[in-house]
Order: C-alpha cells, then sequence, then structure tokens
C-alpha cells in the first residue's frame, strides 16, 4: 500500500450562513491521480485553496507530506503546484515572459525543470511570444500548467482545468496528468463532469460540502447494486416526461441518445416494455446495462 | 533581493506594453502644464458690465468713460430700466450692473455727495467680489480726478504703491506651474499605483502570486517603486516644460526639490497602496482615490490661498500631503529658499509617509 501523502482530517469551512466544508476527511496516497467530483457550488474550489494555503480552515487539520497547511504554509509554497479555476496568468505578457518570471520567482530557470514541462511546452512553444491574453482556451490552460510546475512541484492541485476548453484540448490535458503521474507527481484534479472520474485512480464526491463517497471509478460501479435500463423511442422526451411520472422507475436521465432509467425492482425487458406502453403510452427499445460512473453519481444525488 | 528585482523587471515590462499608461504618463504633463499654465489665472478680465446711465449728463459720461478704458470690464449696450438689467443678469449676460441715477450731476455740483449703484451677479464669488472691488477703484480714482480739476481740497488717503517679489510680472504661470506638478506626482502616485495592484486582484493574478514564495514586503516594494520612478521622470519633464515654455528661472537648489519629491512620493505611494487594500476593483481603486485627490487639490492651497481658509481648514490642511509640497516647490523654485527653511516641511511629509503606509500595510496584512 502506498503511503498517505494527503492527510486532511475533520475540515470546516464557512462563509457566513454557507457552510462550504462540512467536517471533510479524506486521504491522498502517494503519486495517486486523485479527482474531486461535484456540481458547481459543491466546495470543490475551498476545499483546494486552503489545501494550497490560500485560505485558512475554520477547524480541522491537513497536512501534505506531513506539513499542516496551516503551519507550515511557506515550505508548503514551495513544493505546491496549483493552477486556479480561471486563467491567472499575466496577459499582457507573453507565454515566455510568464513561465520565465514564475520560473525566478521560485529561485529557478525553465532550463533547470524543462525535463518536466517538455511535452506540455513544445505545444506552445512556436507561439512563444504571443501575449498570454491572446491564446486560446486550450493553450491557455497547457501555459498555466507549465507555469505550475516550473518549480517542480510534488503536489498538482488542478481546480477544473477542463472547464471551458475544447473536447480535443480535454483530452490532451488529461493524457498529460497521466504522464505527470507517471514522473511520480499526486495529483488532485477537481471537476464537474463525471465522465472525467474515470480518468482517475480514485474519486471523492462532494456535495453540499460532504463527501458522500470515495473509491476507485470501477469499485463504485461495480458496487452499483441498482436495476439499471437503457431506453430510447422516437420521441425520447416525451418518454423521459411519461418514465418520471410511472411509480416503479425510481429516475430518469437523458444520457445522449439513450435514456438511464433504475427501477424499484428488477424487471423484465418485455415486463417493463409492456408497462412503459401502459402507463406512458409509448412503445421504447428496453435493454438492461451496466452502470458507467455517471449513473453512480446521479443515483448518489438523488440520496 | 534577488526577487525583488525579478518583480521590478516584470512590472516595468508590464507597465512599457501599456499603451494608454505610458501615452497618459508623458503626455499628461505636457498637456496639463501648457493648457493649465496658460489658462489658470486669477486675475479676472472680462467682467460684462450693463451701464444704467440715467442722468445722460456729462459727469455720467465721464464716469463711464472711465469704465470703458478699463483693462477688466466688457461693456454691454446700454439698457435704460434697472428691471432690464436685472434681466440680463438673469440670463446670464451681465455680471455687474452699475446704475447712476437721474441728478447725479446737479447734487455734485452743488457740492453735495452723490451716489451710485452697483449689483453683481454673486453666483461666481470671485467674480462679483473682484469686479465691485474693481468697479469702486474706477468711481474712487474718478471723484480723485475730479477734485483736483475743481482745484479743491482732497484728502487722498495714503497712497498704496506695491511690487511682486518673486514673480515681479505677476506671471500666473510661474505660480501654477509648481503647483501643477504636484499634481501630476500625486496623480501617479495615488491613482496608477492602487490601480495597478488592485488590477492583480481584478485578473485572478494574485492568487497565483499567492502561492509562490514571494513575500508580502517583496511584492509591495516591487509593485510600488516603478512608480517612485516614473514619478520623478514626471517631475523632471516637468520642470523642462517650466523652464522652456514658461522661462521660470529656478532660484533654489534642485536638490532640495528631488529630495522631498522622494518623500513626498513615498508617502503618496502609501496612500496608493492604502486605497488599493481597501477595494476589489479598479474601478472601486479609481472612486476612492478620486475622493482623497478632490478634497487633496481643493485643500492644498493650489487654487484658494491656504491662509484664506477658515482656521478650522488650515488646521485640517496640515494633513494634507499636497499641501506641504505645493509649498516646498514654490519656496524653493521661485523663491529660492533653503535646506532650513523648509526643514518643518520635511518633518511633516517624513510623519505623513510613516502614518500613510503603516495604515497601508496594516490593512494590507488584515485583508490579503
Amino acid at each position: 500500500m502506498q503511503k498517505t501523502f494527503v492527510r486532511i482530517e475533520n475540515l470546516t469551512k464557512r462563509y457566513g450562513e454557507v457552510e462550504a466544508l462540512r467536517d471533510i476527511s479524506l486521504d491522498i496516497k502517494q503519486g495517486e491521480l486523485f479527482g474531486i467530483i461535484g456540481p458547481d457550488g459543491a466546495g470543490k474550489t475551498t476545499l483546494m485553496r486552503i489545501l494550497v494555503t490560500l485560505i485558512l480552515p475554520d477547524s480541522g487539520e491537513a497536512a501534505i507530506n506531513g506539513r499542516e497547511v496551516v503551519k507550515d504554509w511557506k515550505y508548503l509554497r514551495k513544493h505546491i503546484g496549483y493552477m486556479p479555476g480561471t486563467f491567472s496568468l499575466y496577459e499582457d505578457l507573453t507565454i515566455e515572459e510568464n513561465l520565465h518570471f514564475f520560473a525566478t520567482i521560485f529561485g529557478t530557470t525553465k532550463e533547470e525543470n524543462y525535463d518536466l514541462i517538455k511535452e506540455i511546452y513544445e505545444h506552445i512553444e512556436p507561439f512563444k511570444d504571443r501575449k498570454a491574453g491572446q491564446l486560446s482556451g486550450g493553450m491557455k490552460q497547457k501555459l498555466a500548467l507549465s507555469c505550475a510546475l516550473i518549480h517542480r512541484p510534488d503536489f498538482l492541485v488542478l481546480d477544473e482545468p477542463t472547464t471551458g476548453i475544447d473536447a480535443v484540448s480535454r483530452v490532451e490535458l488529461w493524457e498529460m496528468l497521466g504522464k505527470l503521474k507517471d514522473e511520480g507527481l499526486t495529483i488532485l484534479v477537481s471537476t464537474p463532469y463525471m465522465d472525467e472520474a474515470e480518468l482517475c485512480d480514485r474519486v471523492a464526491f462532494l456535495q453540499d460540502g460532504v463527501i458522500t463517497e470515495v473509491n476507485a471509478p470501477d469499485t463504485i460501479k461495480k458496487e452499483f447494486d441498482q436495476p439499471l435500463y437503457a431506453m430510447n423511442s422516437k420521441d425520447n422526451y416525451e418518454l423521459l416526461m411519461g418514465l418520471r411520472k410511472m411509480d416503479m422507475v425510481r429516475s430518469a436521465f437523458l444520457f445522449g441518445e439513450n435514456i438511464h432509467v433504475v427501477t424499484n425492482h428488477s424487471y423484465g425487458e418485455e415486463e417493463l416494455q409492456k408497462a412503459v406502453l401502459e402507463e406512458a403510452g409509448i412503445r421504447a427499445n428496453i435493454r438492461p446495462i451496466h452502470a458507467g460512473i455517471e449513473d453512480c453519481f446521479m443515483s448518489r444525488m438523488m440520496d | 533581493m534577488r526577487t525583488i528585482l525579478f518583480i521590478l523587471q516584470k512590472e516595468f515590462l508590464q507597465i512599457i506594453r501599456n499603451k494608454l499608461i505610458l501615452g497618459m504618463l508623458f503626455l499628461m504633463p505636457v498637456v496639463q502644464l501648457i493648457i493649465l499654465g496658460h489658462a489658470a489665472d486669477y486675475e479676472i478680465r472680462h467682467i460684462n458690465l450693463l451701464i444704467l446711465d440715467q442722468d445722460h449728463s456729462t459727469v455720467s459720461g465721464d464716469l463711464v468713460h472711465h469704465f470703458k478704458a478699463s483693462k477688466y470690464f466688457d461693456l454691454l449696450p446700454a439698457a435704460n430700466k434697472y428691471e432690464e438689467g436685472l434681466e440680463q443678469m438673469q440670463r446670464g449676460e451681465a455680471d455687474i450692473i452699475l446704475e447712476i441715477p437721474l441728478g447725479l450731476e446737479r447734487e455734485l455740483n452743488r457740492g453735495e455727495s452723490a451716489e451710485v449703484h452697483l449689483t453683481a451677479d454673486a453666483i461666481n464669488g470671485v467674480k462679483a467680489g473682484l469686479g465691485t472691488k474693481y468697479a469702486s477703484r474706477i468711481i474712487y480714482d474718478y471723484n480723485v480726478e475730479r477734485g483736483r480739476a475743481a482745484g479743491g481740497q482732497i484728502i487722498t488717503p495714503i497712497d498704496l504703491r506695491y511690487s511682486n517679489w518673486y514673480n515681479p510680472k505677476m506671471n500666473y504661470a510661474t505660480f501654477m506651474v509648481p503647483g501643477i506638478l504636484v499634481l501630476l506626482l500625486t496623480l501617479v502616485g495615488a491613482f496608477l499605483a492602487s490601480i495597478n495592484i488592485v488590477r492583480e486582484k481584478e485578473m485572478g493574478t494574485i492568487e497565483q502570486l499567492n502561492v509562490t514564495p514571494i513575500k508580502k514586503y517583496q511584492f509591495i516594494i516591487g509593485k510600488l517603486f516603478p512608480f517612485l520612478v516614473i514619478g520623478l521622470m514626471e517631475l523632471t519633464i516637468g520642470l523642462v516644460i517650466g523652464k522652456l515654455i514658461f522661462h521660470i528661472q529656478y532660484q533654489g537648489s534642485l536638490v532640495i526639490v528631488y529630495s522631498f519629491a522622494v518623500l513626498y512620493l513615498i508617502a503618496v505611494l502609501g496612500l496608493g497602496l492604502l486605497i488599493s487594500t481597501l477595494s476589489d476593483t479598479q474601478q472601486q481603486a479609481m472612486f476612492i482615490a478620486w475622493f482623497f485627490l478632490v478634497v487633496f487639490i481643493l485643500m492644498g492651497g493650489l487654487f484658494t490661498p491656504i491662509d484664506s481658509m477658515p482656521l478650522w481648514a488650515q488646521k485640517l490642511t496640515l494633513l494634507n500631503p499636497i499641501r506641504y509640497f505645493i509649498e516646498v516647490v514654490r519656496m524653493v523654485l521661485l523663491k529660492g529658499s533653503n535646506w532650513m527653511d523648509v526643514r518643518w516641511h520635511f518633518r511633516s511629509i517624513f510623519i505623513a509617509g510613516l502614518i500613510l503606509n503603516g495604515l497601508a500595510v496594516w490593512n494590507y496584512r488584515k485583508t490579503a
């Protein structure tokens, strides 16, 4: 078993009336690619900002590699790489100037740690004299990642890195994270996209400031024990509305071309088809399926 | 120490790249000095005078002639009734009405005293005050002249002659330019510096900086120092313009002026830092900076002499850094004052700098 790298115990943070984090406890192992999945406003950013020493928790403790975030912030700031949710580099400086600036204030140079950022930086190097403000979303992200890595941190924290960038850049970013993990880096990444959970070693599901589940994506999928069906018809919207009115249906969500339906008991396909035809008046194609990670989280959110 | 250098390098790069700021930095002193230096003038001319001559006599004609000869008054076409004159004043066309009543000549010839009546539009207090003063003077002069001509005994009051020292020709540019220089430096320190710091907050870049090992004092120095340099550049540009365009002879030592400017800029940069800790957006910073600047400028002695303020206001100006700089610049540049003459100012601005920077740093630690 790998050793615990990040230890979070009973962390609480409130903003006035709002409890952003309620008694959060979590362990992240060394070398792990750990995901925090949760809807907007769940407390993902608050948790990350506490870990990177930007804000103080109201109570509870967190330590990274044995260093307390409240006491040892000076040490930690030298050894953490953080990429905030919004682009936070200097838009009026060029790619190269941004990288140079962040390298120098960490007391290092671009050349010294170039091997770590090489694969990422190569994508944007042809544009190194372009100002950061004129880059596309994906390129900005690569620059931000390069700047977060330039001082060779032990722990990389990325707050919703894939929000607002195109599908290709998303895939590229996850590939890069995978490679960085192979370099031995411990990575914490948050995302509102449930499908990205499968790319992590383990994920925590955070909702309303509470962690409802921590596990490997495969385990989460295996543990899903409710009957699940994929349905479709000529008019999926009408079918969805009809299904949601039925007593035997616990939940129904549209996933691409299909509606994923959780029922209260296990039914045969024909039995179900008949019931849908009788109660909703729609002829639907029905087949039982295995749960994806999204089904698991959707059903968590319903609880 | 090296970290500060890297921050400074970044700051200068950003400032140089900001065309608007750069343009402002060089255009502002040129435009402001040239326009204000020529236009700002305390002497009131072109006072619109309406004369209601109901006497239509030789004496009244003479008096009107005296007004015509004055460089201060522009005569409006004569009116016949006082109400007509008031209407013109209501419309803002007439500033002062001089009413010469019927029988002026007759009464004077009889050796009696006669009266003329001045009505001033006091919406513009300065114009009304100075206008009636000029008018009284003209009437008085006319009286004296008439008396002499008649060979009568005139009790001439003490003859007042005056000369303007340090600015013999009463050149207002000489008077204004040093003041405007001070405003420019204040603008750089309080305005630009605070906006520059708040920009990091607004853009979110401070977030990225805060997770680096940069210490707060390094950040503050890195942010403020460039504006100290820019401020001194502005001062230099301004002094050159004063010399080349306004031909002001600088009497005193420029070393004193620059030394004071450094202390002054440190104080004003402290104000800028304080403003930046109070605001989250550049817009907020602008508004707060405006609030301070307007009060400081109006109470700084540039437009209204501090000596003519009520006592409580005079006391209040002791807190105003602009006041000290304007005085020092005028004293040293125009009068040639030496170190001893301005030591009180040096002490005051030093204390102001301590207080402002102390407050700013204290508030900065609290918020960030």
